[in-house]
């Protein structure tokens, strides 16, 4: 960013990545819903202690239509899968998804019929915490590489993958 | 009694030269024993009366209390031919039980022909008003390999008696959720399960797992990881044969048995397959 003579009107210039990947960033709107026992330590992080709105995400949206990250907190079931799937194909881009947790990461202890061995095998995950279930300092963790992550995007070539 | 028996003290006497007092010793030996003896078994005796009359009031104390504060005790199979609900419903469905015992709660084998007027006299004329469950179960060894087990209870006297049908893959049995309503969901659920088939059931569909489910995951033949991935399941978002597959595919890969060694290179192989073991 640099301060051009237009100063005194209170005119910044900078790039278009810049400013997107800052916005972005510091509003990362999750989508609220849980699957399991992580969905409590989920909830753990929106306490006073832990404090997710000091990162830009407390604003946990009930619409996939107004939400901007898909956080995948407990296991998925290959019945609940098509519908989470759905879910992801309703949020508007860009979107993120974080997996938390054994299960949604890899099926976790449950290697059974049952369980979808990770989220990963409907949605494109962008960062995975491991932990059975994470901290909510882990989700916190997780949650600054995911911004992290998007500080590195650019509008030239997005994200790097399909909109499908 | 030879000289290794004696003690010390008739050792010493025994130097003495009179013989008669020598025997008269060993008289009094024998006589000393044999009234310890005696007095060992007495001693028994008494140890043995106090621990049984100490059984006998710990029974009496534990009988005296209410059932919840009891100790617990394991329960034992016993025959039930003789219980008053047995002869009942034997003399109203001759040949229907084809065996009544006890394991704390009566439980009985019935055919499949008469279950179904038995539940229904179970219910309106013995007053077993609750249906508790229905469970299946999987026996692989047997001609009839499965078991729809239903628990009914009768609350106006406490009493709890469970009743099995046992049927085929192909063979139905007769649903009884026209007699307790509560059977509706847990006889799907056995269907989903086993595979039990129950016929009049008003909706004989599976209820946990999804419709065109590959198997009945509680066989016990079934694969734990199941048979169907990928696009056998999501044919929307993967393409034909496509995604992750169980098996020896490229997903979830069944574990292979270690070989089994002939019997006498057992020990010889042994560390090898150690090894192979620590390279998996």
């Amino acid at each position: 960013m640099g301060l051009t003579d237009p100063a005194e009107a209170n005119i910044l210039t900078t790039t278009y990545d810049k400013v997107f990947n800052w916005a972005r960033r510091s509003a990362v709107w999750p989508m609220q819903f849980g699957l399991a026992c992580c969905a409590i330590e989920m909830m753990a992080v929106l306490d006073p202690r832990h404090d997710m709105s000091r990162f830009g995400s407390e604003v946990f949206r009930a619409s996939p239509r107004q939400s901007d990250m898909m956080l995948v907190a407990g296991t998925v079931t290959e019945k609940m899968a098509p519908i989470i799937r759905r879910l992801w194909d309703q949020m508007p881009e860009p979107k993120w998804c974080l997996a938390m947790g054994a299960c949604a990461t890899c099926g976790g202890p449950y290697r059974t019929y049952a369980v979808t061995q990770g989220v990963d095998r409907i949605v494109p995950v962008d960062v995975y915490v491991p932990g059975c279930p994470p901290r909510p300092e882990a989700l916190l963790w997780g949650l600054m590489h995911l911004q992290r992550k998007i500080d590195r995007e650019t509008i030239v070539t997005g994200k790097g993958r399909s909109a499908a | 009694m030879s000289e290794n028996d004696r003690d010390p003290k008739s050792d010493a006497e025994e130097k003495a030269p009179e013989q008669e007092a020598e025997a008269s010793d060993e008289v009094a030996a024998e006589a000393e024993d044999e009234a310890k003896k005696a007095e060992a078994e007495r001693l028994a005796a008494e140890a043995a009366e106090k621990k049984r009359l100490a059984a006998e009031a710990k029974a009496a104390a534990e009988a005296a209390k209410p059932i919840w504060e009891r100790d617990p005790s394991p329960p034992t199979w016993s025959d039930a031919d003789d219980d008053e609900l047995v002869i009942a419903l034997r003399s109203a469905f001759p040949d229907a039980i084809t065996s009544a015992r006890s394991f704390e709660d009566l439980t009985l084998v019935v055919t499949r022909e008469a279950v179904f007027d038995l539940a229904k006299s179970l219910k309106e004329e013995h007053g077993f008003t609750y249906m508790v469950d229905v469970a299946g179960a999987d026996y692989p060894d047997r001609e009839e390999r499965f078991e729809a087990v239903y628990h009914v209870y009768n609350q106006s006297t406490d009493r709890r008696v469970r009743f099995k049908v046992s049927t085929d893959e192909d063979t139905p049995v007769p649903s009884l959720t026209p007699v307790w309503k509560g059977c509706n969901w847990p006889e799907r659920e056995a269907y989903d399960m086993y595979g039990i088939r129950f016929e009049g059931h008003p909706d004989m569909s599976r209820i946990l797992l999804w419709e065109g489910f590959n198997g009945f995951p509680l066989r016990k033949e079934f694969p734990v990881e199941g048979i169907d991935t990928g696009s056998a399941i999501y044919p929307e978002y993967y393409e034909e044969a496509q995604g992750p597959i169980s098996g020896d595919g490229t997903g979830w890969k069944v574990p292979k048995k270690p070989p089994v060694p002939p019997a006498e290179e057992t020990a010889a192989e042994e560390a090898s397959t150690e090894g192979s073991d620590s390279d998996a």
